[in-house]
């Protein structure tokens, strides 16, 4: 790989130890990847504030020990922990310290402490055609297809070294050759009522990510305008079932004014027709309890914005959440005191929810144990929820879950899904 | 038997096969305090991977796939070393970074998606560099 006289300066050590250890690792990634050179980004997210287990808090604390310094804007992605509120929920008092540390760790560093898993729908979002090297799968999906920046999925560990040196592998979808469609995804009778209902984006997410798995698919057939937090859980959910880091659709996202614009006039290797048999079964796929009782709704993955908080107000007005049913959002802190300055906290809070911002539930162990059903309007919460929680999870829409919370049991409206 | 990769990580290690015939994300797949597999949607789901020669089609999802491999090698939970079709760049870096700071190495080899195929689940297999071989008698092809 050919690297530039200042590359070479922080591998050797001349711009302290933090750079060298940082270059080091981005070398040897470089490597593995193939890369030619480095290119110079200009922003990074860094999804490694997650608190998984000592290890990750060890790379932290090693980092910051040697004096690392983003040297790019650097915004950060949720953390473990709610540092106001987690005393109120089943966080192990030393995993909140650990979780705490390593979010001093990077915070020393410089980077922005928004904890959120959007940043593209805070004002740190990149534009157009810039480079830049983002962490959270969702994160990443959404800023290459949805805002048309230029990012590799880049994994927790990788993402900080980025942002202390401001050089990356010239590899992947930093590239534009690298950026066109592989497989062409058709949607066939799927009614514009349904393109228009907010349930509709995280099924077609997770039934996406299982076609797609690592690869660029390209959708034709959305004839409706989807919203910012429509496509927000379209890549969330395809980021999940599959790796999904990019994803066109014909005349809606910026690099697919075309078909052929999307492919970069190549042909696509495999076409899939989607029916509304195939959305029907990727929905089930979603719930993985009964029509039952539940103990809880969770909303907020990725973060809610504050669209979707005026949504929740009109859907929740004047109605009163089931005594035994605990309706939970989970934001950020910024969009939390958006949401209170714009009013729509208080219709939502009336209704009973409470919020935890800053994670989430699959980053932070909040659930007590008698909190064993839940239910959700979030394709990631309901794919990841069985296996990193151990607890079942069923899927509705948003109208659904507000429904379902008031009658403490399922229910879901399948009108639109027959 | 003896089957050429790339060593994107070199070292080597021995262990029993664990073929996965699917993608596993480790963030929601992999216990790092236990070495199982715990995605439920998963094939190999319930099965232990600690010490054991996992051969993957590529990795799913989270970015946090490195955090939680990063851990299982500080936590000894890990496999003995990873096979898999294409140079994986999430378990590379949990693998280099792990070097960094343990100085414990985790081998990881590219074979050819037909050598993958092969591969079966139960047998003892080595790596040394780039070779991933086995040595149990009566099993050659």
């Amino acid at each position: 790989m050919q690297l530039t006289p200042g590359d070479r300066e922080m591998l050797d050590g001349a711009r302290g130890p933090a750079m060298r250890m940082a270059m080091r690792i981005l070398t040897r990634m470089g490597e593995v990847q193939d890369a030619r050179e480095m290119l110079t980004i200009t922003q990074a997210h860094i999804d490694s504030t997650i608190f998984i287990a000592d290890a990750g808090l060890e790379y932290a604390e090693r980092l910051a020990s040697f004096g690392a310094k983003v040297a790019v804007p650097t915004t950060l992605n949720v953390s473990g922990l709610d540092e106001n509120r987690w005393r109120e929920w089943a966080v192990p008092s030393e995993w909140a310290s650990k979780a705490f540390r390593q979010m001093q760790a990077y915070q020393s560093m410089g980077a922005v402490p928004t904890w959120t898993c959007a940043p593209y729908q805070t004002e740190h979002a990149p534009r157009f055609g810039q480079q830049i090297a983002w962490g959270e799968s969702n994160a990443i999906v959404f800023a290459n297809s949805v805002i048309g920046a230029r990012t590799e999925r880049y994994p927790d560990l990788l993402d900080i070294c980025a942002a202390i040196t401001g050089r990356v592998p010239a590899v992947g979808l930093h590239l534009d050759e690298n950026r066109g469609g592989d497989l062409l995804v058709e949607l066939r009778g799927v009614a514009r009522m349904l393109q228009e209902d907010d349930s509709f984006y995280p099924v077609f997410g997770h039934l996406l990510g299982k076609l797609a798995g690592n690869r660029i698919p390209v959708i034709e057939g959305i004839e409706a305008r989807p919203s910012d937090d429509q496509l927000k859980a379209l890549g969330a959910g395809a980021a999940s079932s599959g790796s999904v880091a990019l994803f066109h659709i014909v005349r809606v996202t910026p690099e697919a004014p075309t078909r052929a614009a999307a492919f970069l006039n190549r042909e696509p290797c495999e076409t899939h027709t989607i029916t509304m048999a195939d959305l029907r079964r990727a929905r089930d796929e979603l719930t993985s309890g009964g029509r039952e009782k539940i103990d809880m709704v969770v909303l907020g993955s990725p973060h809610f914005s504050l669209a979707e908080f005026r949504a929740l107000a009109e859907l929740v007005r004047g109605r009163r959440c089931h005594p035994d049913v605990r309706f939970l959002l989970t934001t950020s802190r910024a969009v939390e005191a958006i949401a209170r300055h714009a009013g729509v906290m208080d219709a939502v809070e009336a209704f009973g929810a409470k919020l935890t911002v800053d994670t989430c539930i699959l980053a932070t162990p909040m659930l007590p144990d008698e909190i064993q059903r839940l239910m959700t309007n979030s394709a990631k919460f309901a794919y990841y929820t069985p296996g990193l929680l151990g607890r079942s999870m069923a899927f509705g829409s948003l109208a659904d879950c507000v429904e379902s919370a008031v009658a403490g049991r399922v229910i879901r409206d399948d009108s639109l899904w027959k | 038997m003896t089957i050429q990769g790339q060593a994107i990580v070199p070292g080597q290690a021995s262990g029993e096969l664990l073929v996965s015939p699917e993608p596993l994300s480790f963030w929601g797949g992999y216990d790092c305090r236990t070495g199982e597999i715990i995605d439920r949607r998963h094939a190999l789901s319930g099965q232990n991977a600690r010490g054991r020669v996992l051969a993957l089609p590529f990795t799913r999802g989270s970015s946090t796939t490195t955090q939680v491999l990063l851990e299982a090698i500080r936590a000894g939970t890990a496999p003995a070393a990873i096979v898999c079709p294409e140079a994986d760049s999430f378990l590379a870096l949990a693998a280099i970074v792990a070097e960094e700071l343990y100085g414990r190495t985790l081998p990881i080899v590219v074979i050819s998606a037909e050598d993958l195929a092969r591969l079966t689940t139960g047998r003892e297999a080595t790596i040394r560099g780039g070779f991933l071989c086995f040595d149990e008698p009566g099993q050659n092809e």
